[in-house]
């Protein structure tokens, strides 16, 4: 069994369309950690000990979140500042994340093809996910395809909310089971509910 | 009765009048003290005043003020000063001494009347020097600090040379004193002594008793005293014990035959760290003002101007020549320690006058039957010359030297002035966490409450309270409100801490004020009165409370979080309006603009407490708020129809 610990940041949460129905059923995984950072950190106060502590207990490391401005909710990047510290996650000594997962499963309201260099977006979206994917590489974890809904501001009407949700609970449940193909997903440009690299059950 | 409400309204009437034109012309207050005494001098003479007895009474004024130079004096101050202390200032006094001694011996004195006048000229005036630097602000530079330190070794100074002057008693002035006392009646002053019978060693057991008791007393004794005494809670006891403790100790020195002098010096030193120390201050300072200007006057008024003219030349001549002597041995000092620049010539100009602890000196050697009394008439009118001229050198000073140190640039920057102190009145629930929170981020503090319980347990654990009234300016003064960066009144006394502010606004504008409010309308009433950082005291605790309750409802936190911010924005934007419009003078409810706002305010309060509004949070909301989905469609087609637009909404 993966230990995998989920951190969910959404500042505007009562005002979701999707991310607030992931969040729940992603509450309701057995086995897995669920952290919604805006819950534990409301003034920004963030444990670096607690989260440090949080990091070497699990395998998987995956942040759900809506991009805004073409990156991570705020409390996000204070999470990055202050707990990847030097010695700790990159550096001298800084081998605590090495081997590990890191995964992104982001709402984006932008529709797919404007995710291209002919699209309004005009850069595809793993590019605006640059930062993290450094981030990651610098702390020898692995960066897999990350879990992506375009269009999420028009997902109720087109009736795609339920398929994400039901695709990202089966995607939890596949890490925490030892079944989800992180190899797959690596050489995968993004994953989506209905390309999700998952092993036979059992 | 009437003689002597005419004599006090004579000398207050000089003192008053003198005093601030010397200031106006930059003489400095000793100065003009010694004017007055001139001036009335004609009519004392009138009334066959004895000069010379109000003098003997005045000289209590210097031991009252070798007792707030003790208090000023921690220990720990001292030690850090030792080098500067001990070097410069031990070094101006020996070789100027011994210089003045080595002319006078040369000039016919016998050693032990030389070494009297050495002693005597080598002070230099510790109240006119320290009074000018500060009003230059010069007191921070290398110059003001070397002067600091010569002056301040030149004050403990005066204590041994007080106990040492009688051991050069002539004989002959003796007897001549003892004949005179006997025909006068005054022998008063031996007759005190309990220790002129005593053997060597009994004398020396009874010094050390002595000396002991004023420490551990001091130290141990003087707690619970003031603990008792305010408990009637009356301003004057603790004048009174404060005048009651120098007395007291003054007396004891007599009686075991030491200098008063000494004792109170000692006594204010084991004080320096108590937390009385601000009231004892501000207790006693008002009578050694005034009676050290009645000293100053008797000094002026005793001047015999005969003598001046009888022998102008050569007083000039002396004063010019002893200060050009003081200038020259402080100028090689200034070279051995390498002070540089401008700083060596304020050092050098600015204390080479003789000071007013010369007259002290002066008086007490007459008395002592050391120097006699002609030569010390004498030596009095030098003295006065010298400070006379002192303004002359700090012309010379501003006006030759410092331009031309600071136009070819060798000046040395000026030091960065060291971080102000915080004073925090009210040393409470409140209070003590804005102090413990200011400490641990390393500012200094002074703090002030007047509950002697709360102090001892804080004393207890090591915080460094001061016993004291806020609301006394002088205390306030004492506590150094002049140099304090900021002001934090947390005092209970609503009343009180708004006449705080307006006193502080007007004649401390430099000071910043963080206020505590008991409630809504004692922040109309602080505002008015001046501040502008005001706390309610429950304010926050109550917002907190609000949020706890929001999120034990089930609101997501951070949502609560901004609720509350939202709040917080809407009320603070509600206390600025009504506050500008709140007139002390008017009740609110007569107060038609006042009523207006606040029947608008409320209404909105309603609308939202309906949910009819997008509540307080709005405002920090809006950013989390996506577009409805027709937005979204029209602003694609239109990013699709080639207009692009780099934002992203959220989802």
């Amino acid at each position: 069994m993966a230990r995998l610990i989920v951190y969910y940041a959404h500042p505007g949460h009562k005002y979701s369309h999707v991310n607030k129905y992931m969040a729940r059923a992603a509450g309701a995984v057995d086995g897995i950690t669920f952290v919604d950072l805006y819950r534990d950190y409301p003034r920004f106060d963030i444990d670096v000990n607690v989260e440090q502590r949080r990091l070497v207990e699990h395998d998987v490391v995956l942040f759900q979140f809506p991009m805004f401005w073409y990156s991570t909710p705020s409390i996000i990047k204070e999470w990055e500042d202050l707990v990847l510290e030097h010695g700790f996650a990159y550096g001298a000594g800084g081998e605590n994340l090495a081997g590990k997962q890191m995964m992104l499963a982001v709402t984006a309201a932008g529709p797919d093809d404007a995710y291209r260099h002919e699209g309004y977006q005009h850069y595809p979206i793993r590019t605006f996910l640059t930062p993290l994917e450094q981030t990651a590489r610098l702390c020898k974890m692995h960066f897999p395809a990350p879990y992506v809904l375009y269009s999420s501001l028009k997902a109720p009407a087109a009736g795609l909310v339920e398929p994400h949700v039901d695709g990202y609970v089966r995607l939890l449940e596949a890490i925490r089971d030892d079944r989800y193909d992180f190899a797959a997903a690596e050489r995968m440009n993004v994953v989506h509910f209905d390309t999700l690299p998952v092993g036979e059950e059992g | 009765m009437d003689g002597f409400l005419l004599l006090a309204f004579l000398f207050l009437a000089a003192g008053v009048v003198a005093v601030p034109i010397a200031s106006r012309l930059g003489l400095g207050s000793v100065l003009g003290y010694l004017i007055a005494g001139i001036a009335i001098s004609p009519l004392l003479q009138q009334l066959h005043v004895d000069v010379v007895s109000i003098q003997h009474f005045a000289e209590f004024g210097v031991v009252m003020m070798l007792f707030l130079v003790g208090l000023e004096l921690e220990p720990r101050m001292l030690w850090s000063m030792r080098d500067k202390l001990l070097g410069l200032g031990g070094l101006q006094v020996a070789v100027t001494a011994a210089a003045i001694m080595g002319i006078a011996m040369l000039l016919g004195q016998p050693w032990s009347i030389a070494l009297a006048v050495g002693l005597v000229l080598s002070l230099s005036s510790t109240a006119i020097v320290l009074q000018t630097l500060n009003e230059k602000g010069l007191m921070k530079c290398d110059g003001g600090q070397s002067s600091f330190s010569v002056l301040l070794f030149q004050d403990i100074a005066v204590i041994p040379m007080l106990a040492f002057i009688p051991l050069l008693a002539l004989p002959e002035l003796a007897d001549m004193a003892v004949a005179s006392a006997e025909h006068g009646g005054e022998g008063d002053h031996g007759s005190m002594s309990l220790v002129e019978r005593l053997d060597g060693w009994q004398r020396a057991l009874v010094t050390v008793g002595a000396i002991g008791l004023v420490v551990v007393g001091g130290s141990y004794l003087t707690r619970p005293v003031f603990r008792f005494i305010a408990i009637a809670r009356l301003r004057e006891l603790f004048t009174a014990f404060a005048l009651l403790l120098v007395i007291g100790i003054a007396l004891l020195m007599i009686v075991v035959g030491l200098s008063p002098a000494l004792g109170t010096f000692l006594a204010g030193v084991v004080l320096a760290n108590s937390e009385y120390r601000h009231e004892l201050e501000s207790d006693i300072d008002p009578f050694k003002g005034l009676l050290l200007g009645l000293f100053f006057i008797t000094v002026g008024a005793a001047i015999r101007f005969d003598l001046l003219f009888a022998n102008l030349g050569g007083v000039v001549a002396m004063t010019l020549g002893l200060i050009a002597l003081k200038a020259l041995i402080l100028y090689a000092l200034s070279r051995i320690f390498s002070i540089t620049g401008a700083d060596r010539w304020l050092f050098t100009l600015g204390l080479a006058q003789a000071g007013e602890f010369g007259f002290v000196l002066l008086s007490f050697t007459v008395a002592s039957s050391v120097i006699p009394t002609a030569l010390a008439q004498q030596l009095l009118l030098v003295v006065t010359l010298s400070m006379l001229l002192t303004p002359l050198l700090f012309i010379i000073y501003d006006k030759l030297i410092a331009p031309r140190f600071a136009a070819t640039g060798s000046r040395q920057a000026d030091e960065i002035e060291e971080q102000g102190s915080v004073i925090v009145a009210g040393h409470g629930r409140f209070g003590g966490i804005v102090n413990r929170i200011l400490l641990s981020a390393g500012f200094k503090t002074v703090v002030l409450d007047y509950q002697s319980e709360q102090l001892e347990v804080l004393r207890k654990f090591g915080i460094k309270v001061y016993f004291g009234d806020a609301m006394r300016p002088d205390l306030l003064h004492a506590a150094g409100i002049g140099e304090a960066k900021m002001l934090v009144i947390a005092i209970d006394e609503r009343e009180s801490a708004t006449e705080l502010v307006r006193y502080v606004t007007e004649n401390y504008p430099h000071v910043y004020i963080v206020v505590r409010a008991l409630d809504r309308h004692h922040v109309y009433e602080l505002w008015n009165a001046g501040a502008r950082d005001i706390i309610r005291e429950h304010f926050d605790s109550s917002l907190r409370a609000g949020r706890s309750a929001l999120e034990a409802l089930g609101v997501h936190p951070y949502d609560a979080e901004r609720q509350v911010r939202g709040f917080v924005l809407n009320d603070r934007e509600q206390m600025y309006q009504l506050a500008s419009v709140f007139n002390p003078d008017i009740p609110a409810h007569e107060n038609a603009e006042y009523v207006e706002k606040t029947k608008k305010f409320l209404e909105r309060y309603e609308q939202a407490m309906r949910g009819t509004s997008a509540a307080f949070g709005s405002r920090l909301d809006r950013g989390w708020v996506p577009p409805s989905l027709d937005d979204v469609e029209a602003e694609e087609q239109a990013a699709e129809s080639g207009q692009r637009e780099d934002g992203e909404t959220p989802t």
